[in-house]
């Protein structure tokens, strides 16, 4: 008799069960019933503190950007039904383009339906087969997986490590074809920020390409919220950036901007842009002015880093385990699995949300509670959530009594 | 001068010293063991020690080498090629 079609799945099958077992709730399956404001939210009929969002402005909210989108889809309807390459092109889309490619100071902005789609469409549009991938062990799944649909050879090289990635490219100078080097401005689970001058000048000396990828970090950080680019003074070195407008742009869709003449071609062959529905006009619209906001408003990012701060100083005060980088994602580190189950379920008990982060998915094979902070945060809700942070690292025996 | 360059079955043998210098790796492992399902090897674990082995013997190995490798032996073999071609 043949295989079942799920039989190779009985082992994800057996660990979720396990996971089930030691925990009431499920993880993966929180509903949000409705978001009260950018901070609180309706869950389980409770308020409670959003403290796992990537809605680091609190732009998803803005009134702006909502009503921009309802005038759109009055004038517009709700959807391209086609490809950009067909029949889903709309000028708003071009308006966007032009836009983001100014806000960057690039030449050229290309546009995606989802920030997924926009890593692995670069990606794959800009190596293949007879080229080399250079990864940080560390990259997002998006990242991964555009290395293997371009068929790239795929080399990793040590999380944030300059000299690693020297060591690799040096070891494959006399192999043919091109070179890529794909970094994060801030990485999503622990809210580690690259140190992507020291990259540029690596990429420099091999003659490599350099794409960043800032969906974290753009709108957060840097003078005029460009990312770390900009932070370290280095975007003239960086071929590349790629971001997504999910993050601290409240809505959905990504982008590559570039200086590259080229990227016209990128459009004829990046399958993840060629073979989907583009962006429908009220998130173009809406986009467009939660870009002016992040433009209009710096106050919004001085406010974020001070509130990033406060949490990032509150929950060391409390003896937990975070990372040496101040972002708005900040990781409380737990040993093993039915401990952090135990954390995140007190927490949601709290009236405090924040993202579990389970190995494979996490660096080290230790789990997380990731949160995300926001500039709408105040700060007595910061305040509360370190405060049920350290009560239950005290109830769990993770912090002294 | 530089050492001499390691033939496969040397290079089996450093890395089952790696491998045993972690305690949760079984005592009795030689060649033929296989690397998940002998070794309890998840694949970021499996990525994250070939990057080990691939500091000892300055070579990379590509990610999609990895995929046909199933044995100790298979690691080895791998790296002598790669070596021998990236040298």
């Amino acid at each position: 008799m043949s295989e079942g079609i799920f039989d190779k799945l009985a082992p994800l099958k057996a660990s979720y069960e396990g996971l089930r077992e030691l925990s009431p709730r499920n993880p993966f399956g929180v509903v949000i019933e409705r978001p009260l404001s950018a901070t609180v939210g309706l869950i389980e009929g409770r308020e409670t503190l959003l403290f796992g969002t990537n809605n680091y402005l609190g732009l998803s909210q803005s009134e702006a950007a909502r009503d921009a989108a309802i005038e759109t889809v009055r004038e517009m309807g709700i959807g391209t039904t086609g490809s950009r390459i067909a029949n889903g092109t709309f000028s708003l889309h071009d308006r966007l383009e032009r836009r983001l490619a100014e806000v960057f100071h690039r030449r050229h902005a290309m546009i995606f339906s989802t920030g997924y789609q926009a890593n692995l469409g670069t990606i794959s549009a800009l190596v293949n087969k007879d080229d080399i991938l250079f990864l940080d062990a560390d990259s997002h799944a998006s990242i991964y997986d555009g290395a293997r649909l371009s068929g790239a050879q795929v080399i990793r090289f040590r999380h944030n490590d300059p000299a690693d990635l020297d060591r690799r490219l040096e070891r494959t100078k006399n192999a043919p074809g091109a070179r890529l080097i794909v970094v994060e401005g801030i990485y999503s689970m622990t809210g580690n920020i690259a140190p992507l001058k020291d990259f540029a000048d690596v990429k420099k000396k091999h003659g490599a390409a350099l794409m960043v990828d800032e969906a974290h970090s753009f709108g957060v950080l840097g003078e005029h919220g460009r990312g770390v680019a900009e932070m370290q003074g280095c975007e003239k070195d960086v071929d590349f950036i790629v971001g997504t407008f999910s993050k601290s742009l409240g809505t959905v869709g990504g982008y590559c901007v570039t200086d590259h003449d080229e990227i016209d071609l990128m459009r004829l062959c990046s399958r993840p842009y060629m073979f989907t529905a583009s962006l429908p006009p009220e998130i173009i619209a809406s986009t467009l002015t939660t870009l002016d906001e992040i433009q209009s408003r710096p106050e919004l990012r001085r406010q974020l880093h001070e509130n990033a701060a406060r949490l990032h100083a509150g929950f060391r005060k409390a003896g937990l385990k975070t990372g040496d980088f101040i972002s708005p994602v900040i990781a409380v580190t737990l040993e093993d699995v039915p401990q952090a189950l135990k954390f995140w379920n007190a927490l949601l008990e709290a009236g405090i949300y924040v993202n579990l982060s389970l190995p494979p998915a996490t660096p080290d094979n230790r789990p997380l509670l990731r949160c995300s902070v926001m500039a709408a945060h105040t700060a007595e809700q910061i305040d509360q959530t370190v405060d049920s942070f350290a009560r239950i690292a005290r109830e769990l025996g993770i912090t002294a009594a | 001068m530089s050492a001499p360059t390691p033939n496969a079955s040397e290079i089996s043998e450093i890395i089952i010293e790696k491998l045993l210098a972690n305690p949760k790796v079984p005592r009795d492992i030689n060649g033929e063991s296989r690397i998940v399902e002998d070794l309890a090897f998840d694949s970021l674990a499996v990525m994250n020690f070939v990057m080990e082995i691939e500091d000892t013997l300055d070579v990379s190995v590509p990610l999609d080498k990895l995929a046909d490798i199933r044995t100790i032996d298979d690691l080895a073999a791998c790296l002598y090629e790669l070596r021998k071609n990236q040298g």
